[in-house]
């Protein structure tokens, strides 16, 4: 998809094709919606831990500029020790964000001060892991992944995001 | 120019054999509206478009996914020649249509989404990869 749409454009650069590192504006979840979220979280828990390593292993392959983070990692192909673990601490963070889908940026804080003193994962990429997530339930769970349950969710790991990115600056 | 390996071309081509255009197109395009709202601007000639049940009954919704479906396949013929071979659609998306690039990309993730939803697990890691990169 990069190649096709970047050449779409007059003159361009390869990576114009991902979101800037300006903060995208909140856009906030409504009621229908967080229910949504919680009833297809329901299903998928039994899941997470293979959600999780399904797609953190595909951010690795299909972004490779994500690996610069995992440097200290001795293998970072599917399936192994390192990737398998932290795809669920991922996942289990998704998951203190939907018990925390009313004040998300409250409920997440001490991973936002993670990210943004520890870590300093560039935001960009939190697009990038969320995209993968995305892919990964629609495979997963096609009839449940409706259009309904694809906007809410994408709603939500944006908001996720912007809890992360919180104490950046 | 891009340079494809020959495992990457065997993945593109791929997934277009298992492509069934009239899903894949009314269900890509359809989620970009529904997901992101913004996009219908472009399509203000279509009637109908206030909710996802009113999108994905929309007929003009499903004709011109299978519309985006064929020039992508026109890019998967032309593999190393997309720039040339996308000149008209560049000027018409440009100069006609009036589209913010950043839309393609938000299109391009629906599309991507659906068809890993068609093709389930045979949508590998390494399939994603060359997708991404197509």
């Amino acid at each position: 998809m990069g190649s096709v749409f970047t050449l779409l454009r007059h003159p361009q650069s390869a990576f114009t094709f991902f979101s800037p590192l300006i903060p995208r504006a909140t856009m906030s979840l409504s009621a229908k919606e967080k229910d949504l979220i919680r009833s297809f979280f329901s299903k998928v828990s039994g899941k997470m831990d293979v959600v999780g390593h399904e797609a953190l292993s595909r951010m690795l392959m299909v972004y490779p500029q994500t690996k610069t983070y995992f440097s200290h990692w001795k293998d970072l192909t599917p399936g192994s020790e390192p990737v398998r673990k932290h795809g669920k601490t991922i996942m289990e963070g998704v998951k203190e964000g939907v018990n925390n889908i009313d004040d998300l940026p409250a409920g997440l804080v001490n991973l936002s001060e993670l990210h943004a003193y520890t870590l300093r994962v560039d935001p960009s990429n939190f697009k990038i892991l969320s995209h993968c997530i995305l892919v990964v339930l629609s495979m997963m769970f096609p009839g449940d992944f409706t259009p309904e349950v694809h906007v809410a969710m994408d709603k939500f790991l944006t908001n996720v995001a912007l809890a992360l990115s919180e104490k950046y600056r | 120019m891009v340079v494809w390996t020959d495992a990457e071309r065997a993945a593109i081509t791929g997934v277009f054999k298992k492509l069934d255009y009239d899903f894949v197109g009314l269900n890509a395009l359809g989620r970009c509206l529904i997901v992101y709202p913004w996009t219908r601007r472009y399509f203000a000639t279509f009637g109908n478009l206030f909710n996802a049940d009113s999108i994905m009954g929309n007929a003009k919704v499903a004709a011109h996914g299978k519309v985006v479906l064929t020039g992508l396949e026109t890019a998967m013929k032309n593999m190393d020649n997309i720039k040339n071979s996308f000149a008209p659609l560049s000027a018409l998306h440009s100069e006609k249509l009036h589209v913010d690039p950043d839309n393609f990309g938000l299109l391009a993730d629906c599309i991507t989404i659906v068809v890993a939803a068609q093709m389930g697990s045979a949508f590998t890691a390494d399939v994603q990869a060359a997708w991404q990169k197509f």
